[in-house]
């Protein structure tokens, strides 16, 4: 019997996944105020208390790109590696796994239909914010910075997915864990301050995170004056390596939590 | 004999915290491909768990099972192309999105090139009447037409078996009959393919199987034709009584001689109990303990036995009679 390709199915579920978010966000227009006006504010107010201590200049333009970053880390957290949760009460889960595509379609297509919200959010927050506090940016470093924050994104996602494999697994615990996750990592992954003043040690570990370093690197590449935690070269090297091993383990861990999840009863929903 | 799906010694075992619970018990189950095979059992019988073994979301404790000549543990990738399934009162999908995006995004989830996908939609749609709906979005759709969109789903990709798990369910008389006539159109169009479907409503399975596993406690109990399980209790009369709503009666018609089983319905305010008498004389003795009992005799009726009469014959009770532990 012949079927369509993997790669063809892989590619059309990415699609097809992507859309029903899309769709929400272009149907129910809610999301811009939660989603972009809201996170707007919270960066102004943070920039408010860098004034406050009297931070140098170029600290504005860390918060600003930390805020821009963090609607992505968003994303991942909420609509990526708790998803399944959701998915396994609506009984979307079970289509979705017995279809003959693979889970980590399910999930990029998920983070790309996402990814429309997070990039408005992201530009309004850059625009907004640059354009009232007067932040400035080396122009020279723009093209390259745009292609790291596209690694770093990459990475991102892929750390995603190896969150959710996890969350296949840890079901009703997820939700607590992803909130017990999001404010340590804005520390850890210096969304709001440079690297280089947490010390090498939370540093370190904060380097886990892509995000960590591919802001690290943008900053150093736009924001003159960053201090500098590791070299640029090193930091995007770093993160092509990042990609490499959260996309080879993510896969994994899927394939092994997924039939984990099968023998335990954990794909379907209980009717009785 | 070309086999769609067979079963030997298939066992499951749900384990959580302090229990265990046996769903399935060691089913031998051999479906000839081509037919359209019921699976007909009380709520916790271990249909579901059946099912979902079947399609490859859940892995059999012990035992195997084959679908379409596959192994559902080992080669569940390449099976997963070949099958669907759709569940009675699934709220699958996402609310916001039309009805025809809806069957079209699960579409893609096996590769199916978007112009002919769409275009099986709209004749689907048609054929279940929901032409008017295809614009309309999910979340405000009726249950019928809920239920008739979660079977599109599972036809558009052309699935060499469909499962499906009590899909009229909580619907409509009308509704359910749409579903079943859907599924017995789906069936004629081509001699090689094969439904699997799971109901509590005897009506159904006589109905729509050609044949029917009757399941109880994780074990089929009986399998034949619909004919055939209803031969099985006809050498019995069986005979309704109605009877005034009064205390517990059934312990003692099914203490009277001759009366092979009994089971009781509550029907318009009324206790329905029917009987299955192995001879005629057991009647005179069913009528003394109904005096005894002081409750009034609202109607006799002999009637031809029905899978429900089989089923209570096999079972020692009737299929919606709580489990007594
Ligand atoms: N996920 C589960 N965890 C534990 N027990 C379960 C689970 N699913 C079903 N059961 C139990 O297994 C038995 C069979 O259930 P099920 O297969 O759903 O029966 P049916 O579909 O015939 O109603 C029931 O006792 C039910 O409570
Ligand atoms: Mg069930």
């Amino acid at each position: 019997m012949s079927h369509p390709s993997a790669m063809r199915i892989f590619l059309k579920t990415i699609v097809a996944r992507a859309y029903p978010r899309f769709v929400a966000a272009y149907r129910n227009r809610a999301w811009l105020i939660t989603e972009t006006l809201l996170p707007l504010v919270g960066t102004i107010a943070m920039i408010y208390v860098y004034r406050a201590l009297h931070a140098p200049a170029r600290f504005l333009g860390f918060v600003v790109l930390g805020g821009v970053l963090l609607a992505f880390w968003q994303n991942v957290i909420w609509a990526m590696a708790t998803q399944f949760f959701w998915d396994r009460g609506a009984g979307n889960l079970e289509l979705f796994a017995m279809a003959p595509t693979s889970l980590a379609a399910i999930l990029l297509g998920m983070a790309l239909g996402g990814a429309y919200v997070s990039l408005t959010r992201a530009a309004t927050i850059l625009l907004v914010a640059s354009v009232l506090f007067g932040v400035s940016y080396s122009l020279s470093g723009l093209l390259p910075a745009l292609g790291v924050f596209v690694l770093t994104i990459s990475a991102l996602y892929c750390l995603g997915m190896l969150l959710a494999s996890l969350f296949l697994f840890y079901q009703r615990e997820a939700w607590q864990l992803a909130d017990a996750m999001q404010e340590p990592i804005y520390f850890l992954s210096g969304f709001y301050f440079p690297v280089r003043s947490l010390g090498a040690v939370v540093g370190g570990v904060g380097s886990l995170i892509p995000l960590t370093l591919g802001l690290d690197a943008i900053r150093q590449l736009i924001l003159p004056g960053t201090p500098q935690f590791i070299p640029l070269s090193v930091e995007v090297l770093a993160v092509v390596a990042q990609i490499i091993a959260y996309a080879a383990l993510s896969q994994i861990s899927l394939r092994y939590l997924e039939r984990q999840a099968r023998q335990d009863a954990r794909l379907i929903l209980r009717s009785t | 004999m070309d086999i769609a799906v067979e079963t030997r010694a298939l066992r499951r075992v749900y384990r959580s915290r302090n229990q265990e619970v046996v769903a399935l018990d060691g089913v031998d189950l051999r479906v000839a491909r081509g037919q359209r095979y019921g699976v007909l059992g009380p709520n916790g019988a271990g249909k579901t768990t059946m099912i979902k073994i079947l399609v490859t979301l859940l892995l059999p404790s012990s035992g195997e099972a084959r679908v379409d000549g596959l192994d559902v543990v080992h080669q569940f990738r390449e099976l997963r192309h070949r099958i669907a399934m759709v569940s009675g009162g699934e709220n699958v999908g996402f609310g916001m999105l039309k009805v025809k995006e809806q069957l079209w995004m699960f579409s893609q989830f096996y590769g199916m090139p978007s112009a002919p996908s769409k275009r099986r939609i709209g004749e689907l749609l048609e054929r279940l009447g929901l032409s008017e709906a295809a614009d309309r979005r999910v979340s405000a759709l009726s249950s019928g037409m809920r239920q008739k969109m979660n079977l599109i789903r599972g036809l558009i990709t052309n699935p060499r078996i469909l499962f499906l798990d009590e899909p009229t369910v909580a619907l409509d008389v009308g509704a359910a009959r749409d579903v079943r006539d859907e599924v017995r159109r789906w069936m004629a169009e081509d001699p090689t393919r094969t439904v699997i479907l799971t109901t509590h409503y005897m009506m159904e399975a006589d109905e729509l199987c050609d044949r029917v596993a009757i399941v109880n406690r994780g074990r089929i109990v009986a399998e034949g034709t619909p004919a055939e399980l209803k031969q099985r209790v006809q050498q019995n009369a069986i005979v309704d009584l109605q009877l005034s709503p009064g205390g517990r009666l059934l312990d003692a018609l099914r203490a009277v001689e001759g009366v092979a089983a009994a089971s009781v319905t509550e029907q318009d305010g009324l206790d329905r109990f029917s009987l299955q008498l192995s001879n005629d004389a057991a009647l005179g003795g069913v009528m003394r303990v109904v005096e005894g009992s002081g409750r009034q005799i609202r109607g006799v009726q002999k009637r031809e036995p029905t899978l429900e009469d089989a089923f209570v014959k096999l079972v020692g009770r009737g299929m919606a009679e709580e489990e007594q532990a």
